[in-house]
C-alpha cells in the first residue's frame, strides 16, 4: 500500500513539475516570439514608437504604453491586433507570426503578473 | 473567396491550388477570406475601394524546387503569380499584387543566411532574410562587416535591394540594388538562372564580380516581372575604426547653389564617405542637416506668409537673428586620423562660401558604447531598428494618428538650383492638389548622383479624403514629370502613372520591356502590371 502511494504521489508530482515546465516553455517561446516580432516597436526604450503611441493613447487612463507591463491584455485582443493592425501598426501574415506564435505571444503578455507594489504614504505629494 | 485570377475558371483555380499544396503542403497554401487578407496593402491608398489591388491566393514556399514547382503549375492553368519577399513594402505597395486576382508567393520562409564573408565582406542570402536577421547573424558570430539598412529593420535584404531601396552609411553601400552581386532566379518557365558569374558551375567569385560575360541581366529583376530571385549577393561595409561629423552653416538663400557644388566635389572625391544632410535652418525640424529650432512668432509668421514665404524677409530674418538659412550636416567613417583630416580639409574648403560657418559635430570609436547607440540615429551605423515608424504614429502632439502612407519620391538633379526650383514647383503643386507639404521640404542624399524626395502623403481611411489624395498623388506625379523630375518607386495604383512619365521615343522603354515580357513569359504569369509592364494575356486596362 505504502508503495502504490508512493508511486502515485511521485507520478502526481511529476506531472505537476511537467505541467508547469511546459507552461514555462510556452511563455519563454511567447517571449521570444515576442521579441522578434514586437519588442522592436513595443519594447522600453527610445526609438520605440508603438510604446509611445500606447503611452499617449492611455494618458488618461493611466494604462501603461508598455504592452509587457499591462494586465488587462485578452488573448482575444492580442490575436485582434496582430491580424488586423492599428493605425500605422500593419498586420501580421502567417508565414510571420503563425497561429501558434500568437497565442505564444498572448499566454505571454497575458500571463499573471505581479501587482504594482502600493505607493508609501510618505511619498505621496499633496 | 472575393476575388478570382482574371480568365481563370474556377476549375482550373481549384485544380492549380491543389497542385500548389501538392509542391508545398497544405499548411503554407492560404485561401480563406482572413488569410488572403493579410496579403493586402495595409496602406492602401484605396482601402475597401474598387481601385484597391487584392489577392486571391498566396503560396509560401520554402525552397527554390517549390518555387519552380509553382511556376510550372501556374503556366498550365495560367495563372498570375505576385512574388513578395518579406512583404514589409509599405508606403510603396506592401505585399499586395498590381493585378487583383493574383497568387502571392511568399517567400518568407525562405530565410536562410547562405554565407557571410568578412575578409571579402559579402553575404548570400533568401529573400525572407531580414535586415533585423542579417545584423544579428553578424553580431552572433562577430563577424567583422556591417550592414547597411534602411529605417525599417524588419524588410528583406533582397526585396529592398530590387525595389532599389536605399541606407544611411557609406556612399559604396546605400545604394542596396549597386550593392547587390549575384543572383538566382527562377524564371517564367520554371527554370532556375544564376547571374553574373553565378552562371560559371564551380565559379569562386558569384558574390565578388558582377557583370560575367555578355549582357548584365540583373537589373530586369529589379521592380521587374521576369522572374522570382530566390538567392542574392549582397556587398557589406567593413567594419570602420571610427566616425566623425559636422556641420556648416550658409546664410543666404542662394548659398545653398555653392555649398551643394562643393558638398558634390567632397562627397564624389570620397572625402566625405557618408551620407549629407542637407537641412533648412529656420524650419522647427531642420530637414535632414540637423536638429531645427521651433519658430518664434516673427518667424512663424514669415514662413506661413499667404501666398508663400517671402525670400528677402526670411534672410533678413536670419542676418537680424544670426541664424542660418541653410545647413548641411557631413559624416566620415574610417580611420580616426583619417576621418579627422577629412573633417578639416572639408571645413577649409568650405569656408570658402562667405559666411558660412562650421561646427564640430559627434564622433565615435567603434564599437559604440549602449549609451552612444541610444542617442544616435541607428541607421548611420548600421543598426536595424524600427523608429521610423513613429512618422503618422500618434504621439502626445499627434493625437490622431494616420492610417500609413504613400511616398512620393521624385528624384531631382543634385545641384542647388535643382532644390530651390523643385520645392517652389513642387510645394506649388502640392497646394494644388489638396496635398499641403513643407514649403522647404529636402531632399535625401540616398543616392550619391542624385537627390531624391521622400515625401509621405497621409492615408486616412476616409474614403472621400483618400480618393482626392489619390488624384492629388497622380497630379503630383504629371507636374514633377513636366519639370524632368520622375518618381524612381511607387505603389501599384500609380505605377501605370509613373511609367507613362518615361514616354521618351513613343514610350520605347515600355514597348522594349512589354516585348521581353511577350518573350520570356507568354503566358503572362509573372507579376502582371509590375511597373507598368503588362502583356497580350493581361493587358493594361486604360481608362
Amino acid at each position: 500500500m505504502r508503495i502504490t502511494f508512493s508511486l502515485v504521489f511521485g507520478l502526481v508530482v511529476l506531472l505537476w513539475a511537467g505541467g508547469a515546465s511546459a507552461q514555462e516553455a510556452a511563455l519563454q517561446k511567447g517571449k521570444q516570439v515576442y521579441d522578434y516580432w514586437c519588442a522592436t516597436c513595443h519594447g522600453e526604450g527610445p526609438g520605440k514608437p508603438g510604446t509611445t503611441a500606447l503611452a499617449a493613447k492611455y494618458k488618461e487612463s493611466g494604462l501603461p504604453g508598455l504592452l509587457e507591463a499591462r494586465t488587462n491584455l485578452t488573448p482575444q485582443s492580442v490575436r485582434f491586433f496582430i491580424r488586423n493592425g492599428a493605425s500605422i501598426m500593419p498586420f501580421f501574415r502567417k508565414t510571420e507570426v503563425s497561429d501558434a506564435d500568437v497565442d505564444a505571444i498572448a499566454a505571454y503578455l497575458t500571463r499573471p503578473k505581479p501587482a504594482a507594489p502600493p505607493v508609501a504614504p510618505q511619498a505621496v505629494r499633496p | 473567396m472575393a476575388v478570382l485570377p482574371p480568365g481563370v475558371s474556377q476549375r482550373d483555380f481549384s485544380a492549380a491550388i491543389a497542385q500548389f499544396q501538392s509542391a508545398v503542403g497544405k499548411d503554407w497554401v492560404f485561401t480563406s477570406d482572413p488569410d488572403v487578407a493579410l496579403y493586402r496593402d495595409a496602406y492602401s491608398p484605396a482601402w475597401g475601394q474598387a481601385e484597391e489591388r487584392l489577392a486571391s491566393a498566396a503560396v509560401a514556399p520554402d525552397s527554390t524546387e517549390q518555387v519552380q514547382q509553382i511556376v510550372r503549375t501556374a503556366n498550365i492553368y495560367k495563372i498570375p503569380l505576385f512574388p513578395i519577399s518579406t512583404g514589409k513594402n509599405l508606403g510603396y505597395g506592401g505585399s499586395a499584387p498590381n493585378l487583383s486576382g493574383s497568387v502571392v508567393v511568399d517567400l518568407k520562409r525562405m530565410n536562410r543566411i547562405l554565407e557571410v564573408d568578412d575578409v571579402r565582406h559579402y553575404a548570400l542570402v533568401e529573400p525572407g532574410v531580414a535586415y533585423f536577421d542579417l545584423y544579428r547573424h553578424i553580431q552572433e558570430k562577430k563577424l567583422n562587416v556591417w550592414i547597411d539598412t534602411p529605417d525599417p529593420g524588419w524588410g528583406s535584404v533582397m526585396g529592398n535591394a530590387l525595389d532599389h531601396g536605399v541606407g544611411y552609411t557609406t556612399s559604396q553601400f546605400r545604394n542596396h540594388f549597386d550593392a547587390h552581386c549575384g543572383m538566382e532566379v527562377v524564371l517564367a518557365n520554371g527554370e532556375v538562372m544564376r547571374t553574373g558569374l553565378g552562371a560559371v558551375p564551380g565559379s569562386k567569385t558569384w558574390q565578388d564580380y558582377k557583370y560575367g560575360f555578355g549582357p548584365t541581366v540583373d537589373g530586369l529583376f529589379a521592380q521587374g516581372n521576369y522572374g522570382i530571385v530566390t538567392k542574392m549577393g549582397i556587398w557589406l561595409m567593413p567594419a570602420p575604426e571610427a566616425y566623425t561629423s559636422g556641420t556648416v552653416s550658409v546664410a543666404k538663400h542662394d548659398d545653398l547653389i555653392r555649398l551643394v557644388e562643393m558638398v558634390n566635389y567632397l562627397e564624389n572625391l570620397g572625402i566625405s564617405n557618408g551620407m549629407p544632410g542637407f537641412g533648412f535652418a529656420l524650419g522647427a525640424g531642420g530637414g535632414r542637416g540637423g536638429p531645427g529650432v521651433q519658430p518664434d512668432a516673427q518667424l512663424a509668421a514669415l514662413l506661413g506668409r499667404e501666398g508663400g514665404p517671402d525670400i528677402a524677409e526670411l534672410e533678413r530674418y536670419a542676418a537680424a537673428n544670426n541664424r542660418a538659412f541653410w545647413t548641411c550636416r557631413l559624416q566620415f567613417y574610417g580611420p580616426k586620423t583619417v576621418v579627422a583630416a577629412q573633417w578639416e580639409y572639408a571645413k577649409s574648403r568650405l569656408a570658402a562660401i562667405p559666411g558660412s560657418r562650421a561646427t564640430d559635430g559627434p564622433s565615435y570609436d567603434f564599437p559604440l558604447t549602449p549609451e552612444q547607440l541610444a542617442r544616435v540615429q541607428q541607421v548611420a551605423f548600421g543598426v536595424p531598428n524600427m523608429s521610423i515608424f513613429s512618422i503618422g504614429a500618434r504621439t502626445e502632439r499627434n493625437p490622431t494618428p494616420s492610417s500609413g502612407h504613400v511616398w512620393f519620391s521624385p528624384i531631382i538633379p543634385r545641384t542647388g538650383e535643382g532644390i530651390l526650383e523643385s520645392q517652389k514647383v513642387l510645394w506649388q503643386a502640392g497646394r494644388d492638389a489638396g496635398i499641403p507639404f513643407n514649403r522647404f521640404a529636402m531632399p535625401a542624399t540616398y543616392y550619391s548622383r542624385a537627390f531624391i524626395y521622400i515625401i509621405g502623403i497621409p492615408i486616412t481611411r476616409n474614403v472621400e479624403t483618400d480618393r482626392k489624395n489619390r488624384d492629388g498623388f497622380r497630379q503630383l506625379i504629371k507636374v514633377a514629370a513636366e519639370h524632368g523630375w520622375v518618381e524612381y518607386r511607387t505603389a501599384p495604383l500609380y505605377q501605370d502613372n509613373v511609367m507613362d512619365t518615361y514616354s521618351f521615343n513613343n514610350h520605347a522603354l515600355r514597348r522594349f520591356c512589354e516585348t521581353m515580357k511577350e518573350a520570356v513569359d507568354p503566358n503572362g504569369i509573372m507579376a502582371p502590371g509590375r511597373s507598368g509592364i503588362w502583356s497580350k494575356r493581361h493587358p493594361r486596362a486604360r481608362a
